[in-house]
């Protein structure tokens, strides 16, 4: 599967999410699908993507956060896929595609090529709702299922280790922060 | 433990004051009393960490939504935090809040602690961060609530250090 595709598909549903991604190809392919003032992308700081979500999540009660992350990312990080499990915001989605590859920086393998499993790592670290997803039919019903369900739901989906062409995107760093959280915390006015 | 009660309870009720609602942390001796008052008010949200730099994430989320947080941690845990300093914090400008106790600081008698308590204020100058040592219980909520305002007004992190005669009775 194309992450793009997988996007692509729940974007529907995605546009009206609080959103973070990685940076790199995930944030390119969101961005060239339609950029929103709720989507965040993390351009630097690798691997915090997910404890950000956290924060959105536990701040922002009443929306749905939805983290985009990859295998090397969540690598740099997996003691945050414990830190998820043991608070375990009902409103957020942590779905990490995973191309077995740091795509961004050059395509070196990561440890997901040789065994290392997400899925069961998240399930372990006590994650209830943990789903594979490898295809856009299964992509688009877990990612259905984690937007009604009240509970943190992790989904895994390995994904062809295919980037955009360009990797431009015409929105400033700190222009999509303070746009971000001026949006996100209108949100929650009554 | 002589771990200073009402000194903790002194930071508690700055940190309160000044409007933190949400506290990221990593057990650490000398914070056990201010992690304890967190996870018994209702009104505070404690997140325990597996490491602190996910502090400095959770910290970040949390001000984009409009939420007031601070990070209680050792100084070796900002030492393992600096990536996420630089790359989020400073990156996107978040008023990150760092509560910090200072071990290996004159007094310590634990030769593990002496190398962190060596390079702590060094690593922070040389980030820019600005700070604060904490002595003096009577001045607590003041630095408090003077570093939270920096920390807004800057959108940059500002570091506190607790002093051993601070947080230790003996």
């Amino acid at each position: 599967m194309l992450r793009e595709e997988a996007l692509k598909a729940v974007y529907p549903r995605l546009k009206d999410q609080v959103v973070v991604t990685i940076m790199g190809a995930v944030a390119v392919e969101l961005y060239n699908l339609g950029h929103q003032p709720n989507f965040f992308y993390l351009e630097h700081g690798m691997g915090l993507a997910s404890s950000m979500g956290l924060g959105l999540a536990v701040s922002l009660p009443n929306e749905r956060v939805t983290v985009l992350d990859g295998d090397g990312s969540v690598l740099m990080n997996l003691g945050s896929l414990s830190t998820l499990a043991r608070y375990r915001p009902p409103n957020l989605i942590h779905w990490i595609f995973d191309n077995e590859s740091l795509l961004s920086v050059g395509g070196f393998p990561t440890a997901t090529g040789t065994g290392t499993d997400l899925a069961g790592i998240a399930e372990k670290a006590g994650a209830e709702h943990v789903a594979l997803a490898d295809t856009i039919e299964a992509a688009e019903q877990a990612f259905a299922e984690a937007s009604e369900r009240e509970g943190l739901s992790v989904i895994v989906s390995k994904v062809e280790p295919i980037g955009p062409a360009s990797f431009a995107m015409d929105i400033g760093l700190l222009e999509n922060r303070f746009e971000f959280a001026r949006h996100v915390q209108g949100l929650e006015r009554p | 433990m002589p771990v200073s009660v009402k000194n903790s309870e002194f930071l508690f009720a700055a940190l309160k004051s000044a409007g933190i609602t949400l506290l990221s942390a990593l057990p650490e001796t000398w914070l056990v009393h201010v992690m304890q008052m967190a996870e018994d008010d209702p009104d505070m949200t404690l997140i325990r960490l597996n490491k602190e730099e996910e502090g400095v994430g959770i910290s970040s989320g949390a001000h984009l939504a409009g939420r007031k947080s601070a990070m209680l941690m050792q100084n070796h845990g900002l030492l393992t935090s600096v990536n996420g300093i630089v790359s989020v914090a400073q990156l996107y400008r978040i008023p990150l809040l760092m509560v910090i106790s200072y071990r290996g600081e004159m007094g310590e008698r634990d030769p593990w602690q002496t190398e962190g308590g060596r390079v702590t204020e060094p690593l922070l100058q040389s980030l820019g961060i600005m700070y604060r040592k904490l002595s003096d219980p009577a001045t607590v909520a003041h630095e408090v609530q003077q570093a939270q305002t920096l920390a807004e007004s800057s959108l940059r992190p500002v570091a506190l250090l607790l002093t051993r005669d601070l947080m230790w009775e003996e």
